[in-house]
């Protein structure tokens, strides 16, 4: 599967608390470095946003790059995301990411640079609008509708039964009849095969 | 002259099938066995004949006769001969005759086997059977001919498409044909039992192993095509949600799905029409599954091949379900069920759940697949429908079948009290979610993986404690521990076989959970003697060696250094195959294995010799061998479950004995 988390570098497994045992102040901690991250990530969006000429200069990594490719797909090569497509057009298409990238733009406006030139087949997923909204509403209406229906079947399956219907013990008649008719039959709730496996031991 | 007799062969077979169809058809109507005898011989002469035709292609193959077009479009020369021996699935026509062969080798076997047993339904057994094959034969006689002469004849082959030279992909193809093949068996006899009108669980109880067989064939074409793309295709996952992927899914969501709810016919003799529908649901998406493979309608990765079939594979779908449909109606009112749901609590009840969520899953998967032609054909706008869509959607669905794979074998046929369960679920569920807030603790961040990681340990604990319930039992009368655990299994080996298969598909979630979430990579240029990191991992970069392989392979090796935490832990060795002649490169991944995580390296670009500078791609994949060995885990509980077992015969004559009037006269 590829992973559709765009922030998989930051996911780390251990986090720097991790020889941190005792939960509460670790909790604490988390919310506290969690609170400088945030304030952290707020100022550098700040200094990005007034240093746009700035950031230009900046290398943009191969990272960069993949974490844009990694939701786009060329025509040609379906199927295969970008990021892993190994043909001469892919390599073109994250070249054009590449310089886009130190032009300061952000993935949304490559994403649409690459959609405006080649249709929507670029993205990953549909986006969310008109038509293509029925991509995401239709199964969950289904399962919605069907989760109903199958409910109402069941209720209908389970009005209709009987008190005791069929419910005596017809599987076990062989069973009782080779000689264990003597044993008390079990309690309506008893494991059911941990007596069946006592019976079989006996035999 | 050779491809002359083969494709001889395969008419003969062609008109064998269809007199057995004819024949079976008769003798039915007509009520007299010797015709229906008659037909079986037909049917079962077909797998001389197609196994003839596949020796003779494969002759040609071996031999390299370039003077058939398939044999110099997938061989080559300098191949070596296993390759072109396997080169008989590598092209269309190929795939096509091997799959003639397989389905005439399982409809043959059963005929034959259970000719006794169900002599009443084989006339209608044999006409359902045929008219499968006479689709498949037809193909590969008027329109995928294998043996079809070369326009002119070149000089070299083609040679086998790269990506179909690795174990994993000789493998894989037959394990997904054969699973494909089979499931065609409870298809034929399900339908043969609508038509005779012989509603009860006969069909049921004849094909079940065959059932499982065709399951654990699926099953093992998955996990091998998922390590396969994990080996070769070099993008550090194993499974895209690609369409050919999900075509093969799609039916063994199905089959699972039937395996699950038969128990409840058998069990309570209710929901005898959904066990068909599933049935029918299969089989219909296996021909769907190699409609999609096989006519590239929604072209991927995997469709090597696209060509004329595909109105052909469509047309015969729409026959099938038309025949399927309409024999479902005719019998309904016979297939109604007297019994009752006793309590929504009940084993009745989970089964019914777990087939709910597995055709969510399924109708996702399909709709997720189908959209991109849906909206071609309505707003004529080509889109992309990738993981995000499958994981989103799917992975919630996922949760809740590894949840009901817990709890489940906990409820009881009829009805089980809430408060039993309740307190049965009480520990676990505890145990688990310790283990969680310890994960947490050790700076797991990710909800859904604390979430995933939950359900996952919580149905382990589960199913393990059934085991343990079990062996405790057999224990108290005396047995040792070994002894208690094996003879637990042996004895009711359907039942603790698929709770051995839970427990593959648990460890195996473990892994999908580990390597989903929490999957690191980074992609760096490094000149010789540079080194990058990657978690704990470092990796110096010795050089790149250039040398030609076996064929007309062209190898580019990276040496790297790997040193977990600074200490040197070997040497990965990612490299490049270029195909010279058809131009076609292979990244293969450079990996360095523990139970914990891969590290796993691809060579993207190598500069040259002189420039003496790379660029790699260095994924971390945490627990991604859990896969691996939940698979292995999961093949094992099948084979528990479907081996088979000398007392089945004395059972199947005990239930005779008892039931003499269920039996054909």
């Amino acid at each position: 599967m590829y992973n559709d988390f765009p922030n998989r570098s930051d996911n780390c497994r251990r986090s720097p608390s991790a020889t941190n045992v005792v939960p509460v102040p670790l909790l604490v901690q988390w919310l506290h470095s969690s609170c400088i991250f945030l304030l952290l990530a707020a100022c550098a969006g700040a200094l990005l946003l007034i240093a746009v000429p700035a950031t230009a200069q900046e290398p943009v990594t191969d990272d960069d790059v993949n974490d844009v490719a990694r939701d786009l797909y060329c025509p040609v090569c379906e199927n295969t995301p970008l990021d892993a497509c190994p043909t001469q057009a892919c390599q073109d298409w994250r070249d054009e990411i590449r310089a886009q990238l130190s032009q300061g733009r952000s993935e949304h406006e490559i994403q649409q640079y690459f959609v405006d030139r080649y249709g929507v087949e670029v993205l990953a997923q549909p986006p969310f609008e008109g038509f293509n909204m029925l991509i995401w509403l239709l199964p969950i209406l289904v399962v919605v509708l069907a989760a109903f229906l199958f409910w109402r079947y069941l209720g209908r399956l389970r009005e209709g039964a009987p008190p005791t219907a069929d419910e005596p013990k017809k599987d076990d008649t062989a069973m009782v009849a080779q000689g264990s008719a003597q044993q008390p039959p079990p309690a309506a709730d008893e494991d059911d095969y941990v007596s069946r496996i006592e019976k079989e031991v006996r035999e | 002259m050779i491809a002359n007799l083969g494709f001889a062969a395969i008419l003969i077979a062609f008109a064998a099938v269809i007199y057995a169809a004819v024949a079976s058809l008769y003798g039915a109507k007509r009520g007299d066995p010797r015709w229906v005898e008659s037909a079986r011989n037909a049917m079962a002469s077909t797998l001389p004949l197609i196994l003839l035709a596949c020796m003779l292609i494969v002759y040609l193959l071996l031999t390299n006769d370039f003077s058939v077009e398939y044999v110099w479009r997938v061989t080559s020369t300098e191949m070596p001969a296993y390759l072109k021996v396997t080169a008989l699935w590598g092209g269309q026509a190929g795939s096509l005759l091997f799959w003639n062969l397989l389905l005439a080798g399982f409809t043959t076997a059963a005929m034959l086997r259970k000719w006794d047993d169900q002599r009443a339904l084989m006339p209608y057994a044999i006409l359902v059977g045929s008219i499968t094959q006479i689709f498949f034969l037809g193909l590969v006689a008027f329109v995928e001919n294998p043996f079809t002469p070369s326009a002119v004849i070149p000089p070299e082959g083609q040679g086998l498409n790269p990506l179909l030279r690795h174990p994993g992909m000789i493998i894989h193809p037959p394990m997904l044909y054969l699973g494909f093949t089979g499931f065609t068996i409870p298809y034929t006899f399900a339908m043969a039992a609508l038509i005779k009108g012989r509603l009860d669980d006969g069909w049921i109880r004849t094909t079940r192993r065959w059932t499982l067989v065709a399951w654990l064939f699926l099953s093992l074409g998955l996990i091998l095509g998922g390590r396969w793309a994990y080996d070769v295709l070099g993008w550090g996952g194993y499974w895209a949600w690609d369409p050919v992927e999900n075509a093969s899914f799609m039916p063994w969501l199905a089959g699972t799905a039937f395996l699950h709810s038969v128990m409840i016919q058998e069990k309570r003799n209710m929901f005898k029409v959904w066990n068909i529908v599933l049935v029918v649901l299969t089989y219909l998406l296996v021909v769907y599954g190699t409609f999609i493979v096989r006519s590239g309608v929604i072209s991927s990765v995997h469709s090597f091949a696209q060509s004329a079939v595909g109105p052909l594979f469509f047309g015969f779908l729409g026959i099938m379900i038309v025949f399927s449909v309409y024999w479902l109606l005719r019998r309904h009112d016979q297939l109604a069920t007297a019994n009752h749901l006793q309590s929504f609590l009940s084993r009745e009840a989970a089964f019914l759940l777990n087939n709910f969520v597995f055709m969510g899953v399924l109708f996702a998967t399909f709709w997720g697949t189908n959209y991109p032609i849906i909206s071609e054909l309505f707003t004529g706008e080509k889109l992309t429908v990738g993981p995000p869509f499958y994981n989103k959607v799917n992975g919630p669905l996922f949760a809740a079948l590894l949840l009901l794979m817990g709890v489940a074998p906990l409820t009881m046929w009829y009805r089980s009290s809430a408060r039993r369960i309740g307190m049965a679920l009480r520990w676990p569920a505890l145990a688990a979610l310790l283990l969680s807030v310890a994960l947490f603790a050790l700076g797991v961040d990710s909800w859904g993986a604390l979430f995933g990681f939950w359900i996952v340990t919580f149905s382990l604990i589960l199913t393990i404690l059934e085991f343990s319930k079990g062996v405790r039992a057999r224990m108290k009368r005396g047995e040792s521990p070994w002894a208690a655990f094996s003879n637990l299994i042996g004895r009711d080996r359907r039942r603790y076989g698929g709770y051995w298969i839970h427990l593959g598909v648990l460890v195996m979630a473990f892994g999908i959970i580990g390597s989903y979430f929490f999957q690191q990579e980074t992609q760096i240029r490094l000149q010789s003697g540079e080194s990058a990191a990657l978690g704990d991992f470092e990796m110096f970069f010795n050089g790149v060696r250039q040398f030609p392989g076996p064929d007309d392979l062209l190898i580019k090796e990276a040496d790297l250094s790997v040193f977990d935490n600074g200490r040197p832990v070997g040497r990965v060795t990612p490299r490049t195959e270029f195909y010279t002649r058809t131009g076609q490169p292979m990244t293969i991944p450079g990996v360095r294995s523990t139970v914990g995580e891969d590290f796993y390296v691809i060579m993207v670009n190598w500069e040259s010799a002189t420039a003496d500078a790379a660029t790699f791609r260095i994924f971390l994949n945490p627990l991604i061998n859990w896969v691996w060995a939940g698979g292995f885990i999961f093949i094992l509980g099948t084979l528990i479950a479907a081996w088979p077992d000398p007392v089945d015969k004395k059972v199947t004559a005990a239930t005779r004995a008892r039931r003499p009037a269920a039996q054909p006269a």
